[in-house]
C-alpha cells in the first residue's frame, strides 16, 4: 500500500540523511523503524508526508505518487496519513477537543474551522475516540493541563480522526515512563488492528519494538540494514545497526519483563 | 589521570572573555578615559541653572495646587480627543500589524514577502513619531486626524516587529502537527500559530495602547490634536496649575492602563 522507491534526502548542509531507501508496506502492517540517533528515522517518516521534501526518489501511497503532487493535492493526500509525534506536539493552548478536531482540518472549510463549528459527525467521532482512549471527560481541558501519557492519547485521537490509511509515528514513547510507554504502544497497535491501519513506528527502544510489531526495519546512516521479524534481531544484527555493545542484556531484559507482566 | 592530579588543589577561575590581558586592560581603561573626557565636554551654565530653579520651583509647586476647573472645558475636550485618537489608532494599527507580522516572520513567509514586510517595519521604526506628525500635520492640517494617522503608523513598526519575533520563536512541532493533518494555510495559521502567539499579541496590544496614549500628549505639541494641544496652550500661557492638572490626569490614566494590562496579561497566560 505504501511504496518507497530509491528515496534520497540530502540536507542543504550536505548530510545525506537517506540513501536510496526502498521499502514496501502492505495494508494493515505495523512495522517498527529502529536505528541509532541520526540514522534518518525521523527524516524517512517526514519524507513520506513531505513535511520534509525528499531530494529524489518516489513515494507511492496506494496508486497515488506523493512526490511531485501540487500543494493542494498534497493536502488532500495528507488526510490519509495520520501522524503521531515525539513530545506529543499538541497545540498547548487549545483544548483537548480542539486538538482532536484539528485532525479534521483537511476536510472542513476555513470558516467552519475558524468558528469551531465542525460537522456533528466529526464531533461525535471525536467523542467516540476520546472515550476509546479514556479521555472523554477531559474534552474541554486545555492540552497543557494533561499528563504526558494523556497528551499522547490525544495525539493518537487527532491522528485517527483523519480517518487515515497509514499512521506515521515518530518516537511515540520518547518522553514517557516505561509503563506508560507500553500502554501507548499497546494502544497504537490495538487501534491499528481494529481499523486495519498500516503504521510505521520510529522507536528507540528495541525491546519495546520487539514486543509489539510484526516487522522491524533497521536503519543505519540512512540505509536499510535489517528487514525482518522481531525474532530476527540477534546480537549480531543489532551490532550491524548500532555498533558494538553487549546485546544479550538488552534482549534478556525483555523476556524478564514479559514474565513479570504475565505474572501480574 | 595524572593530569587530574596536577589540577587538584589549585584554584579555579572562569576564563576571561578577552584572553589577552594587555588587550583586555586597554579596552577597560580606554572606556573610562573616554567616559571622563565625554563628561568634561558637557558645558553647564550654573548661573542660568540658578535662575531656572525659580521657574522649576513654580512648576513643581503647581502640582500641589492643580487647577482642574478654570479650563475644565478645554481639558475634557482635549482628553476625549486623545482617548478617541488612541483607541482608533491602536485598533487600526494592530489590525494592519498582524498581517505584516505574519509576513515578517521568516519561518512562515517566503523571502520576497519577508523582505517587503521587514522594510515596512524598518521605515515605520526609523521615522520618529514627532517627525511623522510634523509631516502629517503639514499634509492634513492641525487636528486629531494627523495624530491618529501618526500613531497608527508608529504602532505598525512596534507591534509587527515584536509579534514577528514571537512567531519566529514559536514551537515548530505544534505547527507541523497541524500541517500534517492536511490543513490549508489559513487553517494552519489559525490552529498552529495563533494560539501560540496570542498571549504575546494581547500583551503587546495593551502595552501599545498605553504608549499611544502617552504619545498623544506629545503629538499635541506639534499640532496633531488631543490633550497635548491643551497642555501646550497651558504652557504658553504660563498656567502651570492647569498644566499640572493635565499631567496628573495623564499619570492617573497611564497608571490605570498599567494596572489593567497586568490583570489582563495574567489572565491570558
Amino acid at each position: 500500500m505504501l511504496r518507497l522507491e530509491k528515496l534520497v534526502k540530502t540536507y542543504k548542509t550536505g548530510d545525506q540523511a537517506l540513501k536510496a531507501v526502498d521499502l514496501a508496506v502492505p495494508e494493515g502492517q505495523v512495522l517498527a523503524l529502529i536505528g541509532p540517533s541520526g540514522a534518518g528515522k525521523s527524516t524517512l517518516i517526514r519524507c513520506i508526508n513531505r513535511l520534509v521534501e525528499p531530494t529524489s526518489g518516489k513515494v507511492n501511497l496506494g496508486d497515488v505518487e506523493l512526490t511531485g503532487l501540487s500543494s493542494s493535492n498534497l493536502r488532500r493526500e495528507r488526510r490519509r496519513m495520520g501522524m503521531i509525534f515525539q513530545e506529543y506536539a499538541l497545540v498547548e493552548r487549545l483544548s483537548v477537543m480542539e486538538n482532536v478536531l484539528s485532525g479534521r482540518l483537511g476536510y472542513v472549510g476555513f470558516w467552519r474551522s475558524f468558528l469551531r463549528r465542525f460537522p456533528q459527525s466529526d464531533v461525535d467521532e471525536a467523542f467516540r475516540l476520546l472515550d476509546r482512549v479514556g479521555l472523554a471527560h477531559m474534552a474541554d481541558k486545555r492540552a497543557d493541563e494533561l499528563s504526558g501519557g494523556q497528551r499522547q492519547r490525544v495525539g493518537i485521537c487527532r491522528a485517527l480522526i483523519q480517518n487515515p490509511a497509514l499512521l506515521l509515528v515518530d518516537e511515540p514513547t520518547a518522553s514517557l515512563d516505561p509503563k506508560t510507554s507500553r500502554q501507548i504502544m499497546r494502544l497504537i497497535c490495538e487501534l491499528c488492528k481494529e481499523r486495519g491501519l498500516a503504521a510505521i513506528i520510529n522507536i528507540h527502544d528495541v525491546a519495546l519494538a520487539q514486543m509489539f510489531v510484526q516487522r522491524v526495519i533497521g536503519l543505519r546512516f540512512g540505509a536499510v540494514e535489517f528487514d525482518g521479524p522481531p525474532e530476527g534481531l540477534t546480537p549480531e544484527v543489532l551490532t550491524t545497526i548500532y555498533g558494538e555493545e553487549d546485546w544479550e542484556a538488552t534482549i534478556e531484559t525483555v523476556d524478564n519483563e514479559e514474565i513479570d507482566e504475565a505474572a501480574e | 589521570m595524572t593530569e587530574v592530579h596536577a589540577l587538584i588543589g589549585k584554584p579555579w577561575r572562569k576564563p576571561s572573555f578577552i584572553k589577552r590581558p594587555l588587550l583586555r586592560w586597554a579596552i577597560i581603561m580606554g572606556f573610562f578615559v573616554y567616559l571622563i573626557a565625554a563628561y568634561l565636554t558637557i558645558e553647564v551654565n550654573w548661573s542660568r541653572v540658578y535662575e531656572g530653579l525659580e521657574r522649576g520651583k513654580k512648576f513643581v509647586l503647581a502640582f500641589t495646587n492643580p487647577d482642574f476647573t478654570t479650563r475644565s472645558g478645554d481639558i475634557i475636550e482635549g482628553m476625549t480627543e486623545s482617548i478617541i485618537m488612541t483607541i482608533a489608532a491602536s485598533v487600526v494599527g494592530i489590525a494592519i500589524s498582524v498581517p505584516i507580522a505574519l509576513g515578517a516572520a521568516r519561518n512562515i513567509a517566503p523571502l520576497p514577502v519577508y523582505l517587503i514586510c521587514r522594510s515596512i517595519i524598518a521605515v515605520s521604526r526609523a521615522l520618529q513619531e514627532i517627525i511623522v506628525a510634523i509631516l502629517l500635520v503639514a499634509i492634513f492640517g492641525f487636528g486629531p486626524l494627523a495624530g491618529f494617522l501618526t500613531l497608527s503608523f508608529a504602532t505598525i513598526g512596534f507591534l509587527s516587529k515584536l509579534l514577528a519575533e514571537d512567531i519566529e520563536s514559536m514551537d515548530k512541532v505544534q505547527a507541523e502537527a497541524i500541517k500534517a493533518s492536511g490543513a490549508k494555510w489559513t487553517q494552519w495559521i489559525n490552529y498552529g500559530v495563533q494560539p501560540q502567539v496570542m498571549p504575546r499579541l494581547i500583551g503587546l496590544s495593551i502595552y501599545r495602547l498605553d504608549i499611544n496614549f502617552r504619545e498623544s500628549a506629545i503629538l499635541g505639541l506639534v499640532g496633531a490634536g488631543g490633550i497635548g494641544a491643551t497642555l501646550n496652550t497651558a504652557f504658553d500661557r504660563y498656567e502651570y496649575d492647569t498644566a499640572a492638572a493635565i499631567l496628573l490626569i495623564i499619570i492617573v490614566i497611564v497608571m490605570a492602563l498599567e494596572y489593567l494590562s497586568g490583570v489582563i496579561r495574567a489572565r491570558v497566560q
